[in-house]
């Protein structure tokens, strides 16, 4: 925590970005924890051993076991070879770039546009690199089936890891490292997470050659590099990479092999990485939008127009004009123009809900793409009627449930695909009236997903009905009984005599609460509020009628409040992969507090609100709430002191939604499927299945 | 499937007591001309800029269905889908729907009066209802200020004759929930609240300043059953309505509604909004925003509560029903004066409308907001001001005409005046006549040098 503190605290958003690394940079975790994830979904079944009954997420990496097996041993033998000859050539280079390190590692930093997405990627990738590349804790593992193919393997992987670890070198760990090959790997436990992770996934995903269609990105992410490294450099790191082509030319063979098994046997893996591929898209021109100079866009733009075939646009950027112009001719929803835009987040939707819902309900019978349930769900969103990452999903879910209930396939049209761009007008409509939650965008990916492997053969009752059912096993899987094996766990944590402090209105919180009240536990609750939404009225009104000793407050009486606390439960709207959990604003600040007070901070959130994304502040992607609900102070017309200045030029209200509460504040996070530690967070998102 | 699951009804009417020299067999209120077009062409083309394509319009009287579904025919031929059902006269507009309701099947219902002269989106009444799950949504305007507000040769006399009437409306604080409703004619000593939706509410808005247009979305399941259960009822706005608000808190309409839409048809509005609801409880019970001031102070009655909510229409919005004589001319004179955007006709430079057939004598002036239809024929030295002529006129010299309005065929002689009055179809009047807030029916013969002041004349 404390090497991201400081950085955090600056506001120039430059620096800011520099927190990216850490995050990472925390020890790496178990690999196991990640597994236990596959091995309970359902995608991952068949390729897993089950575990038992132990409530503990900690296995042993089952798809290891396939992957390693369905690798070629004796190919890779001899493979070694050459490449340790080029190991040496190789190693004086690395020396040379790990020199300049110091230069390169700031701009790595300072540029996050590329390195954030890239080193990304290669956690996505990772999900077999680390597994093939550290093998010493692979080996401990399972250790009697791999010790004699990976001792092979091991040669050329250290090699692999040196060239990473000396081309690269992240995290300024360097200056040691570069030495030898042997060395590396050595001290590989003590070298952090994260220069690992990128250096060899760069180097990988050479190897990959066509496996992965990611390799042009991964190949493109040193580039901004290049702005700033000598000639000398350049022609270094080329060099490397050249080199590694070649030994991945060889290796590379088997390397697929194993990669295209290992994708085969985990399905979720394989969305992942078509998945992160949008999102790392998605995060570079936000983050690129306020301080970086035109230059790098140049940069950027190649690589975008390459990948534009097979992705989906990036999320709107609301400050591009152009854009905004674009969508706004096309958007069912007449879509204003706000005023005094706060200019850090221009990058995001402005609240216009309130002219906006007269508008679209004006337009009510013109909407003809849109279904009934659809629409009346768009309201109720625009109308802040349902909010809240479960409720919106469920209503979501239930109208699409409705809307396949009544569709028919045009003449001439296949179901799915018609279904699928149906599908998504409605969800752009119900965008328009609010920007998804990220629990809705995992629902979505699920709804679509399925919708995309229902058999060709298949007739169209059949698969509305498949559809449907699946639709209600999502609700009731994902969410229902997740929320009550989260209970369950959470259930545990409370002991008599116990403050249990919250924050604003979860709902998963407020079961739990009610929950323990049920089973006869003896806690009070500290309820903190906060303006403008007042949410937390709604949990205490609740909790009292049932007979809960509470304590209400608001927020700016946090530092006070958190001494009688013992605990913290907060609900997230999504637990991002890089641990940090977005919620609710004010969360961060309430976590911030327990953590200086040494109270321990429980986030109650479902697997599918997790999302692979990575987000260091709150700033790329956040909704803007309503700018005037924080001027009015109800009840209270003396104090409205601000009335009259909304027009001035000079004001601008920011009403953010949510924020970041990085991971390092956390406790631990309870989820469906267990209490995990926050850090390993960092891997549940790659395996998280969607389906 | 219909459009949004709604269905259109349009209660045309019959020939009104209300308008009565106006209306007759051959002219049923449906078919008066507001600005020289039937007033039931303004909803239509309401409906029809909403998209709303599929209509059942029912009007009272075999006769008059005929002569409205001859109209629509024509002129709506490829544009719209009519159905014109005849109901037997004085049936009320709830047995207007009673006769009907058998054939309605989608979740809800939108019914609009024939004689609304509006720009309010259907639509906005509609999203209001689905939105709030509501029982019954109706469309509140301001009233109109009746009478011409500046011309002032009329209005005040009139006012004062009558009195006041208000429509004493009931509104939550948030004014979107509907807790009371009252006509002019039931307000004459006091108002009596339900002290138990006060309490629910906390606090009532009460309102005199607003005017149901009579454009209601209904949930279809509740309407009919109130049709099938309560024989008694005659009117929407009498009867029905105010049950409604009446039982908002001890609803056995929605609990009927749920009843029988199980048994019956499998995806009913109820039953999915109770699914909706359930749903929200039982699996994020604090997700279920408590929003609704109704079900937040009352939960044990929640599940047997039904909404009646409102939309109020913005103040910049006409909204004006036909439903006097007075309102008659009032909304002759805006369509062509201050809604003119409704008319649907091209506004000349002087701000008038002149058919280019018209013929006009010389030094007669036609003034701003007037209207001269096709073949009228006007002498010399004639005045037209703020008055709407229909086709075919034929007017002689020194003739004036102010805040009037003249229908077809009507033979005006040399040197009539004619001040704030409605002049029927093939009406003659004889030289230096002299009306004054007058109604002539349609065939009269007004004869030479009368005068009459806030008369009725009619053929007997």
């Amino acid at each position: 925590m404390d090497p991201r503190r400081p950085n955090r605290t600056v506001s120039d958003p430059k620096v800011r970005q520099v927190g990216f690394v850490t995050p990472a940079a925390t020890t790496p975790p178990p690999r196991s924890v990640s597994d236990a994830l596959v091995s309970s979904s359902s995608a991952a079944a068949a390729s897993s051993p089950p575990t038992g009954t132990s409530l503990s997420p900690v296995m042993i990496p089952p798809p290891r076991h396939g992957a390693s097996d369905g690798l070629p041993a004796r190919g890779t033998v001899p493979l070694a070879v050459p490449n340790s000859g080029s190991l040496l050539r190789r190693d004086n280079l690395q020396i040379l770039v790990g020199a300049h390190d110091h230069n390169e590692t700031e701009v790595v930093l300072g540029t996050p546009p590329m390195t954030s997405p890239s080193s990304r990627i290669h956690d996505g990738v990772s999900e077999f690199s680390d597994n093939a590349s550290m093998s010493p804790w692979y080996g401990r593992s399972d250790p009697d089936k791999l010790a004699s193919s990976l001792a092979g393997r091991n040669s050329e992987l250290m090699m692999s890891k040196s060239v990473g670890a000396g081309g690269g070198s992240g995290g300024g760990h360097t200056p040691k490292s570069p030495l030898t090959t042997a060395s590396v790997v050595k001290t590989l436990p003590g070298i952090s997470g994260t220069s690992i992770f990128i250096l060899n996934n760069l180097h990988l995903s050479e190897k990959q050659g066509g496996a992965l269609g990611i390799q042009n990105d991964l190949a493109e992410a040193p580039m901004p590099l290049k702005e700033k490294t000598t000639k000398a450099e350049r022609r270094a790191l080329q060099e490397a990479q050249r080199a590694a082509k070649a030994a991945a030319k060889e290796a590379g063979e088997a390397l697929i092999h194993f990669l295209e098994f290992y994708r085969g046997g985990v399905p979720a893996n394989t969305q992942q990485a078509k998945s992160v591929k949008p999102s790392q898209k998605k995060d570079a021109p936000q983050v690129t939008a306020p301080s970086v100079s035109s230059e790098k866009k140049i940069v950027d733009r190649p690589i975008e127009k390459d990948r534009k075939k097979d992705v989906p646009p990036p999320r709107m950027q609301f400050d591009d004009k152009h854009k905004v112009e674009k969508v706004k001719r096309r958007a069912m929803v007449n879509q204003f123009e706000a005023k005094n835009r706060v200019e850090l987040f221009r990058h995001l939707p402005q609240y216009i809900h309130g002219t906006q819902l007269p508008d679209l309900e004006a337009k009510f019978f013109q909407l003809d793409a849109v279904h009934p349930s659809v629409y009346k769900v768009g309201l109720h969103y625009l109308s802040g009627k349902i909010s809240g990452g479960n409720a919106r999903c469920i209503a979501m879910l239930l109208a699409f449930k409705e809307a396949i209930n009544d569709y028919s396939t045009p003449p001439e049209k296949a179901f799915g695909r018609d279904l699928t761009t149906k599908i998504s007008s409605y969800i752009s409509f119900l965008i328009e009236c609010r920007p998804l939650s990220i629990s809705m965008g995992n629902a979505i990916k699920f709804l679509k997903h399925r919708i995309a492997k229902l058999p060709l053969a298949m007739s169209e009752s059949d698969a509305k009905l498949s559809l449907q059912s699946d639709i209600d096993r999502f609700i009731n899987e994902k969410i229902e009984i997740a929320d009550k094996v989260i209970v369950r766990h959470a259930v545990a944590k409370i002991r008599d005599g116990d403050v249990l402090l919250t924050y604003g209105l979860s709902s998963v919180v407020e079961m739990i609460l009610v929950y323990a009240h049920e089973l006869g536990k003896d806690f009070r609750v500290v309820i903190v509020d906060s303006r403008p939404k007042l949410e937390g009225q709604v949990l205490l009104r609740r909790l009292i009628a049932k007979g809960l000793n509470c304590t209400y407050t608001h927020i700016n009486a946090i530092s006070y409040i958190m001494h009688e606390a013992k605990r913290v439960f907060l609900g997230a709207a999504s637990v991002l992969s890089n641990g940090t959990v977005y919620s609710r604003v004010g969360t961060a600040c309430v976590a911030m507090v327990a953590k200086a007070f040494n109270v321990p901070v429980l986030v109650c959130c479902e697997a599918y609100k997790f999302h692979e994304r990575v987000q260091l502040d709150s700033i790329c992607f956040n909704e803007l709430g309503d700018p005037d609900v924080i001027l009015k102070v109800p009840g209270h017309v003396a104090s409205n002191y601000l009335e009259g200045c909304v027009d001035n030029d000079n004001l601008q209200l920011l009403n953010l939604n949510y924020d970041a509460t990085p991971s390092d504040y956390v406790s631990m996070i309870i989820t469906d499927y267990g209490m995990v530690s926050c850090t390993l967070m960092l891997f549940y998102g790659y395996v998280f299945p969607y389906c | 499937m219909t459009r949004m699951d709604f269905e259109v009804v349009v209660l045309a009417g019959g020939a009104s007591s209300n308008l009565s020299p106006l209306v007759s067999q051959e002219l049923p209120k449906a078919l008066l001309p507001v600005a020289n077009r039937p007033v039931l062409s303004y909803v239509l083309e309401l409906l029809e800029g909403s998209n709303l394509k599929d209509l059942i319009v029912v009007v009272e009287g075999e006769d008059a269905a005929q002569l409205v579904g001859g109209w629509i025919s024509g002129a709506y031929a490829d544009r719209l889908h009519v159905e014109v059902a005849a109901v037997p006269e004085g049936v009320g507009t709830a047995g207007a729907l009673r006769s009907i309701s058998s054939y309605l099947t989608a979740n809800d219902v939108l019914i609009v009066s024939g004689d609304l002269v509006t720009d309010v989106p259907p639509g906005a009444i509609a999203a209001t209802h689905r939105r709030h799950g509501a029982v019954v949504t109706t469309l509140l305007c301001s009233s109109p200020v009746s009478g011409p507000s500046d011309s002032g040769t009329s209005g005040g006399k009139e006012k004062a004759k009558k009195p006041v009437r208000h429509n004493i409306i009931g509104l939550d604080p948030t004014r979107q929930y509907l807790l009371h409703m009252a006509t002019g004619a039931e307000v004459e000593k006091d108002i009596r609240l339900q002290k138990r939706i006060l309490q629910a509410v906390g606090q009532m808005e009460i309102r005199a300043d607003l005017m149901d247009a009579h454009l209601y979305a209904f949930k279809r399941t509740v309407l009919q059953d109130i049709l099938d259960q309560k024989d008694k009822f005659q009117s929407i706005r009498q009867d029905i309505l105010p049950y409604l608000i009446r039982t908002q808190l001890s609803s056995e309409v929605s609990r009927n509604g749920l009843v029988s839409s199980e048994s019956g048809s499998n995806k009913s509005a109820v039953q999915d909004d109770l699914r909706w609801l359930s749903q929200h409880r039982e699996i994020a019970p604090s997700t279920f925003q408590d929003s609704q001031p109704l079900s937040l102070k009352s939960q044990r009655d929640d599940q047997r509560s039904h909404k009646c909510c409102v939309y109020i229409a913005n103040e910049s919005k006409y909204c004006a029903r036909l439903n006097s004589i007075q309102a008659f001319s009032d909304i002759n004179r805006d369509v062509i004066g201050e809604a003119s955007h409704l008319s649907g006709y091209s506004f000349s430079a002087q701000n008038n409308i002149i058919h280019p057939s018209a013929e006009l004598g010389s030094k007669t002036t036609v003034g701003p907001q007037c209207m001269l239809a096709e073949g009228s024929k006007l002498g010399d030295k004639c005045s037209v001001k703020r008055s709407v002529i229909g086709r075919h006129c034929r007017i002689g010299s020194n003739v004036k005409i102010v805040n009037s309005v003249v229908m077809n065929h009507v033979t005006i002689d040399d040197g009539c005046s004619i001040q704030g009055s409605v002049i029927c179809s093939n009406v003659q009047l004889q030289e230096r006549v002299v009306l004054k807030d007058c109604q002539v029916g349609a065939g009269y013969i007004v004869t030479s040098g009368s005068e009459h002041k806030s008369e009725s004349l009619a053929r007997k």
